[in-house]
């Protein structure tokens, strides 16, 4: 039985849906079976991040309320052995659907699949609560800025209060150089702040654009820092321990997170 | 390594600041539970009066102070710690 995992982070723009994409392709590239939900009802995105805009026929509410079978609205990869999409529903909102069958529809996506990633929406009403239902874990993603940082404690609050397991980390679009010379927060500032494990960092990557723009997720791509990025967080998840990466040319940084992780 | 002053700095000193108020107001018996330990503990000494008692979680300066308002009646003569 596959896992279901959610995607969160309480505040927008932090990188949500592009990190579901990656780390979906990441998991399908090294032979996983994976499912991608986009549980942004009325906000649909994660199909032109996946490049799958053109193929949806059925949604994730027309599921839900019976006008399809689960099978006939996954939409299969044709670039990915193994990576599946359910889309959103873009005319319906947050409230077309509750948390029971969210409970449901994951339940019957772990039979078929390793690894359920859904992509949340922001925000922590009914679209969160939504997301969160029959969930196993949960991966935050913060980028490292005042409000993200607060956005994602609360998120880490609400959580632990629906009694999912400690979530992991992600810092996205972290910028070494505005680290080294003071004026970004470092990876171990946000750890020691919000008190959660760490389960990787992905730099800013003008690649993420690039590769937005043609709807081919970065994963993809060799040679980018952020595509290389997402498949380490990808393997961690399937239980493989990957030293993280220097994203630091004048080094320290590694170093630092090496001893804090008992790796150095 | 950076100076004091460093936005990275004012980041950090912000977040921790706005955390403790976030962390105490989404808790919803936060105050109230903190409220009952510490009159427990502090009758322990003196005879305080429960009702007109006021907690407060106030930004000061540049960091977050718990505020007490604790109307006292009397000091218990010779009271020790752990004497009971
Ligand atoms: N590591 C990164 N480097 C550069 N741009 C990024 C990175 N991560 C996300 N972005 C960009 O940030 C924007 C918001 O990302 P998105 O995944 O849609 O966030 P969310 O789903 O949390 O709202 C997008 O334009 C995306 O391309
Ligand atoms: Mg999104």
């Amino acid at each position: 039985m596959g896992e279901v995992i959610v995607v969160t982070s309480g505040k927008g723009g932090v990188g949500k849906t592009t990190t579901t994409a990656n780390l979906g392709t990441a998991l399908a590239q090294s032979g996983a079976r994976v499912c991608l939900v986009d549980a942004d009802i009325g906000l649909r995105n994660l199909d032109v991040v996946l490049g799958l805009e053109n193929r949806i026929v059925y949604d994730l509410v027309d599921v839900v309320e019976g006008f399809c079978r689960l099978r006939q609205a996954l939409i299969r990869d044709k670039r990915l052995e193994g990576l599946h999409l359910l889309p959103a529903a873009q005319t319906k909102d947050k409230t077309s659907v509750t948390p029971e069958q969210m409970r449901e529809l994951t339940q019957e996506l772990r039979q078929e699949f390793e690894f359920v990633l859904i992509d949340s929406p922001a925000g922590i009403e009914q679209g969160f609560k939504n997301a969160i239902a029959g969930v196993d874990r949960a991966l935050i993603v913060a980028t490292p800025e005042v409000a993200s940082v607060r956005d994602a404690d609360r998120i880490i609050g609400l959580l632990e209060a629906a009694e999912i397991p400690p979530a992991k980390l992600i810092v996205n679009r972290l910028r070494p150089q505005m680290v080294r010379r003071g004026d970004m927060m470092s990876v171990e500032d946000i750890i020691d702040i919000l008190a959660i494990d760490l389960i990787g960092v992905v730099p800013e990557d003008e690649q993420i654009v690039v590769t937005t723009n043609r709807g081919e997720p970065a994963a993809l791509i060799q040679g980018s820092r952020a595509g290389e990025a997402y498949r380490n967080i990808a393997r961690r998840i399937a239980g493989e321990e990957v030293p993280f990466m220097d994203l630091d040319a004048n080094s320290g940084f590694l170093d630092r997170l090496r001893r804090m992780f008992g790796q150095a | 390594m950076w100076m004091r002053n460093s936005s990275k700095q004012i980041a950090k000193d912000r977040l921790r600041n706005v955390l403790v108020h976030d962390r105490a107001d989404t808790s919803p018996d936060f105050m109230s539970n903190l409220r009952d330990d510490l009159m427990r503990v502090v009758s322990e000494y003196m005879e305080v009066g429960q009702s007109g008692a006021d907690f407060q979680l106030q930004s000061v300066d540049d960091h977050v102070a718990l505020i007490a308002n604790i109307p006292v009646k009397q000091v218990r003569r010779g009271r020790r710690p752990g004497n009971n």
